[in-house]
């Protein structure tokens, strides 16, 4: 189950905790995978451990030529695009009283109207092909709201609904839009929390403890699969028991 | 001339699975021939593709019959 052999991917956001273990694990169940990112550097060295089948394409998801070429490059690279994981996002956290509109902005871009482009960027190839699979990476506080993440929150939330909406709009063309919302995963991110911070989260998270990246990567293996294939608009919550939704 | 006209209809009967005598050149997509908003974004790119040509959002706006397609492409193509 859960084969993706011949099946081509793009991850964004492939530099970071979450997206580097879900192209690792696309790749790992036998999909072809482009890792995007602005980090060159580490997205070459996950290149590099994964060996074959992997290509990279740098790109900004704040720049709308960026993101074009994105899409046209990942295409011609691998020959069609199959899977697409927006996983690319920023924080900006601030209580909203001191919010800026840069930062506001910002997050607002790169993690709502980023994705949104870059879906809207390589829907025609999958429409043709009448396959798709379109996973969007949100956040528990999409659903929940965090204080001092109006920005991220929004965004995230945005996913959803934009997801919600491709999804009837894409459904009879055999692609499937998804959200997956992690809830507090062990990511360099949360390594910088002081134990007192931590010990005040896992209070809230009936497992007791962080999730993995591959916990989250395993959610975006199963929607992205043709199993899955009756599965459209809906949203994985990938959490501890930390939000029953 | 005639040709254009030919290869338009053909696309149209086999993406939209209807009738070659339904794919008159007054046919409107949407109301006479079952075409959704998706169909008619699947047309505009199989036209773009059988004739190589580019046809921007704001013209494919404007193309809802047949016979806006044939003159449409009529007017542009290349071959």
């Amino acid at each position: 189950m859960f084969d993706l052999s011949g099946k081509t991917a793009l991850v964004t956001g492939a530099s970071g905790g979450i997206g580097g273990a879900i192209a690792r694990a696309l790749h790992g169940q036998g999909a072809t995978v482009t890792l995007s990112g602005t980090r060159a550097e580490a997205l070459e060295q996950l290149k590099d451990s994964l060996a074959e089948r992997t290509h990279v394409v740098a790109a900004r998801m704040d720049d709308a030529a960026d993101i074009d070429r994105l899409a046209k490059e990942a295409e011609a690279a691998m020959g069609k695009l199959d899977i697409l994981v927006n996983n690319a996002g920023i924080t900006r956290d601030n209580i909203s009283m001191r919010m800026k509109d840069e930062e506001w902005e910002k997050v607002l871009q790169v993690n709502l109207t980023g994705t949104f482009r870059l879906t809207r960027a390589v829907m025609r190839g999958m429409m043709k092909r009448r396959f798709g699979r379109v996973v969007n990476i949100t956040s528990i506080v999409g659903v929940t709201g965090n204080p001092g993440q109006a920005n991220y929150a929004a965004a995230k939330a945005g996913l959803i609904g934009m997801s919600k909406s491709l999804a009837q709009e894409l459904a009879s063309r055999g692609i499937t839009v998804n959200c997956v919302a992690p809830g507090f995963i062990a990511t360099p991110m949360t390594d910088g929390l002081t134990d007192d911070q931590k010990k005040g989260i896992l209070s809230r998270v009936p497992a007791d403890r962080l999730g993995t990246p591959g916990e989250i990567a395993a959610g975006v293996v199963y929607l992205a699969s043709e199993e899955a294939a009756y599965v459209t608009g809906q949203t994985l919550h990938i959490n501890g028991g930390m939000a029953m939704i | 001339m005639s040709d254009i006209a030919e290869r338009v209809k053909k696309i149209v009967v086999e993406h939209l699975g209807v009738e070659a005598a339904q794919v008159k050149e007054d046919a409107k997509f949407i109301d006479d021939l079952g075409a959704d908003s998706l169909d008619t974004v699947e047309l505009v790119m199989a036209f773009e593709e059988e004739f190589a040509i580019e046809i921007p959002d704001d013209a494919a706006e404007k193309i809802q019959t047949v016979g806006d397609a044939i003159g449409f492409i009529q007017s542009n193509a290349k071959s």
